[in-house]
């Protein structure tokens, strides 16, 4: 009964074989020129729609001024100190959520008893959005990096635990029987057998969680005021800089490409003995 | 499916004392834990007299006043959960008949692929400001940030899914002509939907965020609105009710979600089932 509902969710949890897309060798060269010219064009639809006057310039400058704001930023040390503020709200908290994930989930994972006690507790409270918890945030720390860090734990910390707690269940069941059979103790057992097999889920979970951090990180700034990109696009947008505001927003994008990026290039570096790294490789 | 090998042959009395005991272990499993914290932070709140954490008795007390009592459900509970609807719904439409689109297509997809994941990578609520500008403050407004932020996880799990169609069934499909809307249906959408679902879970967990975060940003009624008012007139209890408030709905409509993917998927799990018993085999 319970097998159905726990099931590793379809997508998202394993680290997929990654590409099984034709089988013949595609040209990798023309997809990039491809995905140049898509961009392009993007570019040139945002920079033609209000110079047509389809869009007032007043709620969608055209990239051109954009482009002009965000060099303006640039040379702001103010900018800088914001992105600063963001990036270490981000870092801190989805270092505590990982940290805390990894631990309750190989405590929970490991003792039976502890896990069916705990698996409804988990499944009630991670559906719990964080943003629930921001007038609590705003009354007990105001515009803290502790606001901050509330809501980015609290949302990163379940996607952690979820995927450590799928990940040590995935014990293959022959390598288990083997590690029993060569006597291999607590210890030796989580190192040598646990760890490999939840490594790659938990990095799943890391990936995911670093993208929620940075989503948490901005709305906590941009809704309760904490000094970050969040809070300047907060100002941008009130003052009536609408230039500024998109070159902000597309800072944040661009900050959120970085994580990704960031996150996939761990993930390959990390698992690079792992049969679905390598098999990408081969290719 | 009993874990514990019973070992009692004799008489259906010892059965009986077994199963009970199951089911008694059973319910200890699942309730014990969340009553154990609750009955902790009763206790433990009893006699708090910190201003912002409130006695758990307390909260209880007013949660009926407050919500149950008063016109709030049907004022402000019942617009932000059609808002949530309406802007989720949309996302489903847009996100699944782009995502076939791009999916199939390997040029198309190409071309998109790099503005999809750049726009992917913006965080949602960034985008109310933007929202304002052009929506105002109404309806349409809030409709349109809880879209904005859902049709990104539809749209790419989507994609990846239609693009992972299996090809002998594409083949198969070809063989006996099978083609327009019933390769449609039948073959693409029906072999992407456990990605697509994946799809939807992640987005109602973005969906409910924004919806909260437009009504705390600007609004005269919904849920973000009221909790946002009790915090800013210190009416802390009042406050807790509607944190408490707020997670039991997104426990909800996870749950909500969950029952969906069951039926939905029902053929999905089977297969994966069977392939994994025959992987142990």
């Amino acid at each position: 009964m319970t097998r159905a509902a726990t099931a590793a969710p379809p997508a998202a949890t394993a680290p997929a074989p990654a590409g099984r897309s034709g089988g013949t060798g595609r040209p990798r060269g023309g997809n990039a020129l491809l995905g140049l010219l898509g961009f392009a064009a993007f570019l040139l639809v945002l920079e033609a729609v209000p110079r047509l006057g389809l869009v007032s310039a007043n709620y969608l400058p055209p990239t051109s001024e954009i482009a002009v704001a965000l060099g303006e930023l640039l040379g702001e040390p103010r900018f800088w100190t914001a992105v600063t503020d963001t990036l270490r709200g981000w870092f801190l908290g989805l270092a505590i959520a990982v940290a805390l994930g990894v631990l309750v989930g190989f405590a929970l994972g490991t003792v039976p008893v502890l896990r069916e006690f705990t698996a409804s507790t988990v499944e009630f409270l991670r559906p719990i959005p964080s943003v629930a918890l921001i007038p609590l945030a705003v009354l007990l720390f105001g515009t803290d990096l502790r606001s901050v860090l509330l809501l980015v734990v609290y949302a990163a910390f379940w996607q952690v635990l979820v995927q450590v707690l799928y990940g040590v269940r995935d014990v293959d069941p022959v390598a288990r029987d083997t590690a029993y059979t060569f006597g291999l103790g607590r210890w030796a057992r989580i190192r040598h057998l646990l760890w490999p097999t939840a490594l790659p889920y938990l990095l799943t979970g890391v990936r995911l969680a670093a993208a929620v951090a940075l989503i948490l990180a901005i709305t906590a700034e941009l809704i309760i005021g904490a000094p970050g990109l969040g809070n300047e696009i907060n100002r941008a947008q009130s003052g009536g800089a609408v230039d500024s505001m998109y070159a902000l927003i597309i800072v944040t994008g661009l900050l959120g490409v970085a994580v990704n990026v960031l996150a996939r290039q761990l993930e390959r570096a990390v698992l690079s003995w792992h049969p679905s790294v390598r098999a990408e490789g081969t290719r | 499916m009993a874990k514990r090998p019973s070992r009692q042959r004799s008489g259906v009395g010892r059965r009986i004392t077994a199963t009970l005991g199951r089911a008694l272990w059973w319910t200890a499993a699942v309730f014990g834990l969340p009553f154990g914290l609750l009955a902790l932070w009763w206790v433990l709140s009893a006699d708090s007299q910190t201003f912002y954490l409130p006695p758990l008795s307390e909260i209880l007390a007013s949660f009926d006043d407050v919500w149950l009592r008063s016109d709030r459900l049907r004022a402000d509970v019942l617009p932000s959960l059609l808002r949530l609807a309406a802007g989720f719904l949309l996302a489903v439409v847009v996100g699944v008949g782009l995502g076939v689109l791009i999916g199939s297509f390997r040029r198309v997809r190409a071309f998109c692929e790099p503005v999809l994941e750049f726009l992917r990578a913006v965080p949602p609520p960034v985008l109310v400001p933007v929202l304002m500008l052009f929506a105002g403050f109404g309806n349409t407004m809030k409709v349109l940030v809880v879209l904005s932020g859902c049709v990104w996880p539809i749209l790419l799990n989507t994609v990846e899914g239609v693009r992972a169609v299996d090809e002998v069934l594409t083949e198969t499909c070809r063989c006996y002509g099978i083609r327009g809307p019933a390769r449609l249906w039948h073959l693409v959408v029906r072999s992407a939907s456990p990605q697509i679902v994946t799809g939807l879970r992640q987005a109602l967990s973005v969906g409910i965020i924004l919806m909260v975060i437009s009504e705390m940003f600007a609004a005269n009624n919904g849920l973000g609105y009221t909790i946002t008012q009790f915090q800013r007139t210190f009416a802390v209890t009042d406050m807790w009710t509607g944190i408490l408030l707020l997670g039991l709905l997104g426990f909800l409509l996870a749950m909500l979600l969950r029952l969906f993917e069951r039926s939905a998927l029902r053929w999905y799990f089977g297969l994966r089932q069977s392939q994994r018993d025959d992987g142990q085999r």
